[in-house]
């Protein structure tokens, strides 16, 4: 799965748990949380939902390194490229 | 005969409207069972029977705003003839409030059409008359169930849809925000609160935590907000005056502990249904409740037994940012904990300054039910059941 496609899937994970949330507005380089109002639950939802659509479980200590969208993208892509 | 009433689902909320039944005459039902769905200011909530039986006869039409405490529908007791009840019914005829002047919200609902079970299918049956009508409801017709011969579509299917119609977000927004507005006006006119607060170090928690989760997959993983629920239920143990109501001039204490949580609801509002028995439930089991309870709030579907009988109220601020929080009791419980933003902040143990996670935990009581006193013991106590995770 490339990057483009990874992204695609996160951002309907996230509008399907904040779906208030514009596309367009949200800047991929900014912190999530600073842009989107999710609290702890909403996060960790969005992590079981990443689970379970890409198959790849985030362990709590690695939270710190996922502050944007494009953080995610790339922690993701990582783990599925190392896995192939 | 058993009178199956609208129960109370909440201090704000003094009457609902019947969206659906769930059972129909002769069905049985048992204990606990959602029967019907009502719409309240805040949601439309699964009313639950508390009793046994056969439904008998249900009195109240769907679509209509009764008040709390109307006689929903008739059971017949195990072991009573529909005879019987008739009989009983001819002597003692139910009481049965006059209905409720339909609220604003009631009189001229945003129709919306509701989803339909089935692909709507251009040849069923639909009779003229019900396709007029559905017009004069604003309902589409292609959207409605029907349930007539060969699924055709009747006059009452359309009623049934229309009445199924819940405001639009905006409406129920405005509508939550008259009820929050009602309960806490009258928190603040009839409830004498004291505020009391106490910064908890959570080191140990939380060092425990991350070792717990390090062990789980993302599944069972487990909140912070869970541990603290449970170490408010189990502190309420040494200050019952904290757990329970106030009710008819004097204090009611609570047969169980049942947590109100606090939940936002994205659109704007809020809501505060219960966790039953939280002393009782382990932490995964407890997780796993207030993460079915935030999503059914969220979704706006939550059960009678939920929204009448909280005993006690959480609310958590901290991912707000918030350092404390200050609540406002929600009548009739008689206190209302807050937990603030857990973050590393200076502390002094053993002489030595050193850098902590710490939270500010705070109570608002009723001190017409408590005192102070008993107030700090509570807090004491949390702080104490935080100190040692693994117990919880």
């Amino acid at each position: 799965m490339n990057e483009t496609e990874i992204r695609t899937r996160v951002t309907a994970i996230i509008k399907s748990i904040a779906p208030e949330v514009e596309e367009g507005e949200l800047r991929a380089d900014r912190p999530l949380r600073d842009q989107i109002d999710l609290d702890s639950m909403d996060w960790l939802n969005v992590l079981v939902a990443v689970n379970e659509k890409l198959h790849v479980d985030i362990p709590e200590a690695d939270y710190g390194k996922l502050v944007s969208l494009d953080n995610l993208v790339a922690y993701l892509h990582g783990k599925l490229a190392s896995r192939a | 005969m058993i009178e199956f009433k609208l129960p109370s689902l909440g201090a704000d909320m003094d009457q609902g409207k019947l969206l659906e039944w769930k059972v129909k005459p002769g069905d049985i039902v048992k204990r606990g069972q959602v029967v019907a769905v009502v719409d309240t200011s805040k949601a439309a909530v699964d009313v639950e029977i508390w009793q046994d039986g056969t439904l008998f006869e249900q009195l109240v039409p769907i679509g209509e705003t009764v008040p709390v405490g109307t006689v929903l529908a008739t059971l017949l007791q195990p072991g009573e003839t529909p005879e019987q009840a008739a009989l009983q019914k001819r002597q003692a005829p139910a009481a049965r409030p006059a209905p409720a002047a339909p609220a604003t919200a009631a009189a001229a609902p945003s129709r919306v059409s509701v989803p339909a079970a089935a692909p709507p299918s251009q040849r069923r049956p639909v009779s003229p008359a019900a396709r007029k009508h559905a017009s004069e409801l604003n309902v589409d017709i292609d959207k409605v169930v029907g349930t007539g011969p060969h699924g055709a579509v009747t006059i009452e299917d359309v009623e049934k849809a229309a009445a199924r119609a819940v405001p639009a977000p905006a409406d129920r927004y405005a509508e939550m925000r008259k009820a929050i507005a009602a309960a806490m006006s009258r928190s603040k006119r009839e409830i004498p609160h004291y505020y009391l607060s106490e910064t908890i170090p959570m080191q140990r928690t939380a060092e425990w935590l991350a070792r717990e989760n390090g062990k789980r997959p993302v599944t069972e993983r487990i909140l912070m907000g869970a541990l603290q629920l449970k170490a408010v239920a189990l502190a309420l143990a040494k200050a019952p005056e904290l757990n329970g109501f106030w009710l008819d001039g004097k204090f009611q204490a609570a047969t169980g502990v049942h947590i109100g949580v606090a939940i936002s609801i994205r659109q704007g509002g809020l809501i505060a249904p219960a966790i039953h028995d939280v002393d009782k439930k382990n932490l995964p089991e407890l997780m796993r409740t207030l993460s079915d309870l935030v999503s059914r709030a969220r979704a706006g579907s939550l059960r009678s037994s939920e929204m009448s009988d909280p005993t006690i109220t959480v609310t958590n601020l901290g991912e707000q940012g918030v350092e404390a929080v200050f609540g406002v009791i929600y009548p009739p419980q008689v206190a209302l904990v807050g937990f603030g933003r857990l973050e590393m902040r200076p502390w002094v143990e053993s002489g030595e300054l050193r850098a902590v996670p710490l939270v500010t935990a705070s109570l608002s009581g009723d001190h017409r039910a408590s005192d102070g006193i008993r107030g700090a013991r509570f807090l004491a106590e949390l702080r104490e059941r935080l100190q040692h995770p693994e117990e919880l």
